[in-house]
């Protein structure tokens, strides 16, 4: 079973979505996501100030296993990246909702402007996969 | 998830294994971290699953005589009872039909270990050109086989062998085996530490494997073993060289016996030619000197000599850093750039292995 925080949102590509109380959106992915794919080694992440499209790529997150994009789930701008993850990707596997965020956005629209879940829906869905 | 399963299957699942397909078998990748699976092997001692390997024993009088005939590398070099060999098993093309380690147990026996995923190729080859010896060939799907490596691994194993064997197993030199009653011991192993490779009949094999875990030895995945033998410069079927590759131009020039010269081997004629072309293509090592990380089939670009590919690429956890192999144009140089999702990625031209018996090889 794998950890599903109740106060994020979800994607169905893995990534979850935390509004923070300055109206910005910190996105990470799932606990599930870095299970699956084992001990990260290299993160690639976007500069400060990039725009970016809903779906559109906004890292690559590579583990021993294999490099995997991860998608901006809303559209926005890139407010911080999570600089740390450059000498320490790990910290994704041992944290992916806390030390292990990636990319703080600042939304053009709401944070349910994207195609996001509520943890229920991702649960659902994540039991899916797994049947 | 349907597939073949190991003896130690249930012990896989009951540890957290994340299973995953390898050539029709359900293998454990890992057990939770890749990279400690990895670093205790090079650190101390880790056990490996490779019950899908295929272990086929050959009898008769003529199989010296055959062997020489069926393989690249010459079976005429194993004198001491014992002695493994590496090798690999050609067509007449001058590919490679698969890399294997041949045992020489006593005149007119011999124990090969074929690879899982050519398994079925493999049999049906090694039957065929057997008939016009009279060796009889005989798959021995019903034995397991269990990898213990690192620089503790033959003392931690040895504790479990009856005493029996112990001694005789500890005395063994690298790259020679022993028959110790129903286990098969041999000093070789695909991970670049020293350590044993132990044949078992299936029913022994959770008791062998959970008393090996009992001793502090780490239960490693097939992620580990593949990022382990990459480090230590070793070739993966499949991957680093297949059919339509000659072993000269996949690094394994070293393990072809051209002497003598009369010697006929299958495959002999065909790779003759590749040797005596001139600018063939040259496998090699690369050292990513950027961030990033390498993987299979990046294009290598050579400034005006030419281009190559990666064979295998990954993540060097002892180096921190990523490493690769690659078939690359025939020249000397020592950069060449990588491909990595539309950027060009600077790497250092290297001479494998990377890692060996714990020690880094390479300048970093």
């Amino acid at each position: 079973m794998s950890e599903l925080p109740g106060d994020l949102r979800y994607t169905s590509d893995h990534e979850w979505l935390r509004q923070e109380e300055d109206g910005s959106v910190t996105v990470g992915i799932t606990d599930h996501a870095q299970s699956a794919l084992g001990d990260l080694v290299y993160v690639e992440l976007p500069e400060a100030g990039q725009e970016l499209e809903a779906g559109g790529e906004m890292a690559v997150v590579e583990s021993v296993k294999a490099a995997s994009d991860v998608y901006a789930p809303i559209s926005g701008s890139v407010l911080d990246v999570n600089a740390d993850l450059a000498d320490d990707p790990e910290k994704i596997n041992a944290d992916p909702y806390g030390d292990g965020w990636i990319v703080r956005l600042q939304p053009s629209g709401g944070i349910d402007s994207g195609d996001t879940m509520d943890p229920d829906a991702y649960q659902a869905m994540l039991d899916e996969l797994e049947a | 998830m349907m597939g073949l399963q190991t003896p130690l299957y249930a012990k896989h699942v009951a540890a957290g294994a994340r299973i995953v397909d390898f050539g029709g078998w359900n293998m454990p990748l890992h057990y939770g971290s890749q990279i400690e699976e990895h670093l205790a092997v090079r650190q101390h001692a880790g056990a490996f699953d490779v019950s899908h390997m295929t272990v086929v024993d050959l009898q008769g009088e003529k199989t010296t005589e055959f062997l020489r005939y069926l393989l690249a590398n010459d079976v005429a070099k194993l004198v001491d009872k014992g002695k493994a060999l590496y090798t690999c098993m050609l067509n007449p093309d001058g590919g490679v039909i698969d890399d294997l380690i041949v045992y020489f147990l006593e005149p007119g026996r011999f124990r090969l270990v074929v690879n899982a995923a050519t398994r079925a190729k493999d049999i049906a080859w090694i039957t065929e050109q057997a008939a016009a010896y009279s060796v009889d060939v005989t798959e021995r799907a019903e034995l397991a086989m269990i990898a213990v490596q690192g620089p503790k691994a033959r003392e931690l194993a040895a504790q479990v062998l009856d005493d029996e064997w112990r001694a005789a197993a500890l005395a063994l030199r690298p790259f020679h085996g022993l028959e110790a009653g129903e286990l098969f011991i041999a000093r070789t192993g695909y991970t670049g530490e020293d350590g044993w490779e132990i044949v078992l009949p299936a029913d022994a094999a959770e008791s062998f494997w959970q008393q090996l875990l009992d001793l502090g030895v780490t239960a490693c995945g097939l992620g580990a073993r593949d990022t382990l033998r990459l480090e230590a410069g070793m070739n993966l079927y499949g991957t680093d060289m297949d059919e339509t590759t000659s072993p000269l131009e996949s690094g394994l020039g070293w393990t072809i016996a051209w002497q003598p010269d009369e010697r006929d081997f299958i495959g002999r004629a065909a790779i003759s030619k590749v040797r005596a072309s001139n600018g063939r293509q040259k496998f090699a090592g690369l050292l990513l000197e950027d961030r990033g990380v390498l993987r299979n089939h990046q294009r290598v670009v050579v400034d005006g000599v030419g281009e190559g590919e990666i064979t295998s690429g990954g993540f060097s956890p002892t180096l921190q850093r990523s490493i690769a192999l690659a078939r690359l144009p025939a020249g000397n140089y020592e950069q060449a750039q990588v491909e990595v999702r539309g950027k060009m990625l600077a790497v250092r031209i290297v001479r494998p292995p990377f890692v060996r018996n714990g020690k880094v090889c390479i300048d970093l």
